[in-house]
């Protein structure tokens, strides 16, 4: 039984870059916790020896050429950007 | 004339075919009852003037005898699937206004083979959900009611593709599928709805929700025309490298109607406690009419079938989390920020502006699972358990052809119950994960109707890339039971 409290959810939520406000956080720790204690019963499971399952596709990855097979197409990469300049994604600045 | 709404997939392509009408003629009636049907909210996007663009070009396509596997016939497209040039929003507020440059390969092989998209469909936000009210564009309202005449919820994910066939809102529509959101909402809505094997439809331009689970797949008015558009829909895509490369089989050629000999497995661990007497029954008359027709009903055992939503509540979150942290608010998207914030803040803001509650609780909890610490104890254990599943179906499938169960533990219900409880909601699934877990083709199909007057589907599941003994037993399943219900206004 694995019960979240408030500063984990903190800690999740800025994992998760999501902001949450305090009211938030006493919320979304029920909710969360309900969840794990509903996930709980896994731990019942023998899985000795059993491989985890990663994918179902029964297939090695296919390989290809290392070649260039498109580009040219900045409009196309930029159109729905909310903020462009001179052919550039614009963030906030990070560098003092 | 007859009205073109009310014809299957199957009948309108041999209409098309003798010349009985123009695909103009299907879009132009289709658009109609869109606009008489909006109250349902079951388009996200109406895309008329495409659509008439795109019928005008088939017609002239047939007049030149040049005709495709679904060639003029006008469809419905879960706006999951990025169409190009038209806006593509998962239902969330954080896609809000995004036009796709390109077109997802599913769209393309349809559009390839001459299907008329009508519009973008409804959803769960982010294909997140089990009722079709967690889309930022409203809730769909399913067109059957019961006895009390409320307002249902249509299922979900795919709801509002489910609403429009049940509708006659569109011939067919496309759905995704991840932990049941094809299948689920089909047996709500009283349509037949196919989640193919993992790898037959290339994922390639769906919006990403859980990548080892995701799965797109036809919801269509018969079994007939779920095979005739899941052929229009698969093949492999090097664009997607879990894309099986192996052949597309004609899969309406799979129906015979003869399954004289198959056996039938019913895994006795899905009559689960406190299942409602009514789904019970329709599970056992479906039996009897598989048994009827010449198959073999034989119990099998699927012992680790309990822990498959735990599994499924864990794997999914957790490839959630991981795809979903491409919504930055740089390169697509909502952006919300405030003079002087950090590029942390502007994520922070963005992402908290943009996705809904559910959306929100999925990333966090997968986040949790995937943290230092808890990985082992949750992620890959949940792997394990999952391993366990796909084995126990391995088992299975060594004794039987397919397998029976019910498709949903109720009929759809009241929109706004089951709220309040994430993990409630997440029950309405507890016969779809498995299969979404093990990647197995799955199809519903509307057999029965509640006391209340509401379809009821039951569920077959197949092997791997067996959708054809899927869909030929489905096929007869769908003759026996005689599912000729419809809700109110929409009747033949």
């Amino acid at each position: 039984m694995s019960s979240l409290d408030k500063e984990t959810v903190r800690r999740i939520a800025y994992l998760s870059r999501i902001n949450v406000s305090e009211e938030g956080l006493s919320e979304l720790a029920g909710d969360l916790t309900r969840i794990l204690d509903f996930v709980e019963e896994l731990q019942e499971v023998d899985v000795e020896g059993c491989e985890p399952l990663t994918s179902v596709a029964d297939l090695t990855l296919p390989l290809r050429k290392d070649e260039v097979t498109d580009g040219n197409i900045q409009q196309k990469v930029l159109s729905n950007a909310p903020m462009t300049d001179a052919g550039c994604f614009v963030v906030p600045k990070v560098v003092e | 004339m007859t009205d073109l709404t009310k014809l299957t997939l199957a009948e309108a392509r041999d209409g098309l075919a003798k010349g009985d009408y123009t695909s103009v003629e299907l879009t132009e009636a289709h658009l109609k009852s869109m606009d008489a049907h909006r109250n349902l909210n079951a388009y996200i996007t109406e895309t008329p003037e495409k659509a008439m663009e795109m019928a005008k070009a088939s017609d002239a396509k047939r007049a030149k005898g040049d005709a495709g596997k679904m060639e003029g016939l006008p469809i419905a497209v879960k706006d999951l699937f990025c169409t190009e040039g038209v806006q593509t929003t998962a239902a969330s507020h954080i896609l809000e206004g995004f036009k796709p440059e390109y077109e997802s390969t599913v769209t393309s092989n349809l559009f390839g083979n001459g299907a008329v998209m009508l519009g973008k469909a409804n959803l769960d936000e982010f294909a997140m959900g089990s009722s079709n009210t967690s889309s930022y564009y409203g809730n769909v309202i399913n067109p059957w009611k019961d006895k009390s005449g409320k307002d249902l919820v249509p299922g979900g994910s795919s709801g509002g593709s489910a609403a429009a066939v049940a509708a006659n809102m569109a011939l067919a529509a496309t759905g995704t599928d991840t932990g049941g959101s094809i299948r689920q909402p089909a047996s709500y809505c009283g349509i037949v709805g196919l989640k193919p094997t993992y790898g037959r439809c290339s994922r390639w331009g769906i919006v990403a929700f859980a990548s080892s689970l995701d799965q797109a797949g036809p919801m269509t008015k018969t079994v007939r025309d779920a095979a005739i558009m899941l052929g229009a829909m698969a093949g492999h895509d090097a664009k997607d490298s879990t894309s099986a490369p192996i052949a597309v089989p004609d899969f309406e050629a799979a129906l015979t109607g003869d399954i004289r000999g198959m056996k039938i497995g019913i895994p006795k661990e899905y009559r689960v406690d406190g299942m409602p007497e009514e789904i019970s029954k329709l599970w056992d008359n479906g039996v009897a009419m598989l048994r009827d027709a010449g198959a073999e009903v034989v119990d099998v055992t699927l012992p680790h079938t309990k822990y498959a939503l735990g599994t499924y509540y864990i794997v999914a979150p957790a490839e959630a989390s991981s795809n979903l942290a491409r919504y930055d608010g740089l390169r697509y998207g909502q952006r919300v920020m405030d003079d002087g914030d950090s590029l942390d803040d502007m994520y922070m803001k963005s992402r908290a502006a943009g996705f809904g509650k559910e959306v929100q609780r999925r990333i966090m909890i997968g986040t949790y699972v995937l943290s230092a610490g808890y990985y082992d104890a949750y992620y890959n254990k949940a792997l394990k358990v999952r391993r366990r599943i796909y084995q126990d179906f391995e088992g299975a499938f060594g004794q039987v052809d397919a397998i029976l169960t019910p498709t949903a533990p109720s009929a759809a219900f009241a929109i706004g119950e089951n709220e309040g409880d994430p993990v409630k909601m997440y029950l309405n699934d507890v016969f779809t994960v498995p299969a979404s877990l093990a990647g197995l083709p799955g199809i519903s199909v509307p057999t029965g109707l509640s006391a209340e007057g509401l379809p009821l589907g039951l569920q077959l599941i197949g092997k791997p890339f067996d959708e054809e003994t899927v869909l030929r037993v489905g096929g007869v399943l769908e003759s026996a039971a005689n599912f000729t219900a419809k809700p109110a206004g929409q009747e033949g």
